[in-house]
């Protein structure tokens, strides 16, 4: 008897589990990745000649949970036109009645591996702020995505940053066709519950998730939970390790992180990983203010600082201003002496 | 505030501050109501082209290089003007008054609200 090796074994179980187009447009070419919900796999849409994506879903049978999430997921995905989400060029069904949609094929790392070559404060923030800025856009959509961690961003090979995996995302507001913020659903999750979730159902990625989620309450989960992703992404980002739920833990893990945050980032972490929903940003955008507000040397809302700190950041803001007013003032008093 | 206006007045506040300063100098002293004057209007003018020059043009380099020449035009038209004894304060009026421009060029491009800003 001859046993079978271990390459041949594997070229079998992908040729095996490959999908059965019922359209001849995109021909497989590759396995990309398996997650719970689907496989993605790289294809070539033959009518426009370019490499593409397909994401199938893992279902045992059509219609079952993971083949409607994919399809959530592939509607929530064609509503939010923004470059940090991967567009959705096209869905259908497999030649068993599962559901696959295509769309971008994106290039690069995901943060996970890419967050080693981020070695300063200023690379990072940029690398964040677009995933913020993108959750940001969501929320206004309507849209929380409820599974942000490093292996969810996508940083592709000229600097795009994509968030990916929308497929635990909840649908809280009714969306139309434009798919912009302010927009509204028009439909939700087949199951009426909007996102597929009920009570009790618990959803993300430990180290990742609020702790509404941590506990069992992701149907309820907010815009809120997705801010505490964030924070914990940004946690990571410095620490390379997952938020404790501790604040005391948290404290002493950014100040031992190398370089440390400064005191103001530090804030802003903490108030993204409160324990409470409430004491938190109340969506991604305002994290994105803050956030913005901290790379211009303004005052953030997590951080009350005295008049001392306040002064200092003013004269390092401002230092070129003050220069000038020195430099009046001491050739004034040059002269002044000098006649 | 709009910018043309922060130009105003931060020119006129400066202008003001600037003519002052003559105070220690004992043989221009009897003239300073004068220098007073003069100077707040040349603050005035020059806040005035700096601030429309950064209403219409958003740069930091730009505004203070426009902030610097059009100082240093009007300071050089005050400094030609010789004193009773007839000198001329060449550096001590120039000097300082190119500053001036160069605080109300920065200013006035860092704060006040420009052309495409909105008031919240």
């Amino acid at each position: 008897m001859t046993w079978l090796s271990n390459d041949l074994v594997e070229r079998l179980r992908d040729v095996a589990t490959r999908p059965e187009l019922a359209t001849n447009r995109y021909a497989i070419l590759r396995p990309i990745g398996r997650g719970g919900m689907g496989s993605v796999y790289a294809a070539r849409d033959e009518q426009l000649g370019r490499e593409v994506a397909i994401k199938v879903s893992n279902a045992a049978a059509p219609a079952d949970d993971l083949d409607q999430r994919l399809r959530q997921e592939a509607k929530v995905l064609a509503r939010l036109e923004h470059p940090g989400i991967v567009p959705v060029h096209d869905a259908g069904l497999l030649d068993d009645g599962r559901w696959f949609y295509v769309m971008k094929l994106v290039r690069g790392e995901t943060l996970a591996d890419h967050a080693a070559s981020l070695d300063h404060e200023a690379a990072r923030l940029v690398v964040f702020e677009r995933v913020a800025e993108t959750v940001a856009f969501a929320h206004a959509a309507g849209i929380v995505h409820r599974d942000l961690k490093p292996s969810n961003v996508m940083v592709g090979q000229f600097g795009e940053v994509l968030v990916l995996d929308w497929g635990v995302a909840r649908v809280l507001a009714r969306v139309d066709r434009g798919g912009g913020p302010g927009a509204h659903a028009d439909d939700r999750h087949p199951d009426g519950a909007a996102d597929g979730t009920s009570g009790g159902t618990r959803m993300g990625t430990a180290g990742f998730m609020a702790p509404e989620q941590a506990h069992g309450d992701s149907s309820n989960a907010g815009p809120p939970a997705d801010v505490y992703a964030l924070g914990a992404l940004l946690f990571w980002m410095w620490t390379g390790s997952p938020a404790p739920a501790d604040l005391d833990d948290l404290s002493r893990s950014l100040g031992a992180a190398s370089p440390a945050p400064s005191k103001r980032l530090a804030a802003i972490i903490r108030k993204c990983l409160a324990p409470a929903p409430a004491a938190r940003y109340a969506s991604a955008k305002e994290l994105v203010d803050d956030l913005a507000h901290y790379r211009q040397g303004a005052a953030v809302s997590a951080y009350r600082e005295t008049a001392l700190e306040r002064a200092g950041r003013w004269l390092i803001r401002y230092q070129t201003f003050v220069w000038l007013v020195l430099s009046y003032l001491v050739m004034r008093v040059a002269f002044a002496f000098l006649r | 505030m709009k910018k043309p206006v922060l130009g105003l007045l931060l020119g006129a506040v400066l202008g003001a501050f600037d003519g002052l300063t003559a105070l220690g100098t004992p043989e221009v002293a009897s003239q300073i109501v004068g220098i007073v004057i003069g100077s707040t209007i040349k603050g005035l003018i020059v806040g005035a082209l700096v601030g429309w020059y950064a209403y219409r043009v958003q740069s930091l380099s730009k505004g203070l290089l426009v902030g610097l020449v059009v100082a240093a035009f009007f300071a050089f038209l005050v400094a030609a003007i010789p004193q009773p004894d007839g000198r001329h304060y060449w550096i001590e009026i120039m000097l300082p008054g190119s500053i001036v421009g160069l605080i109300v060029g920065y200013a006035t491009q860092q704060f006040g609200q420009g052309r495409g800003a909105v008031a919240r």
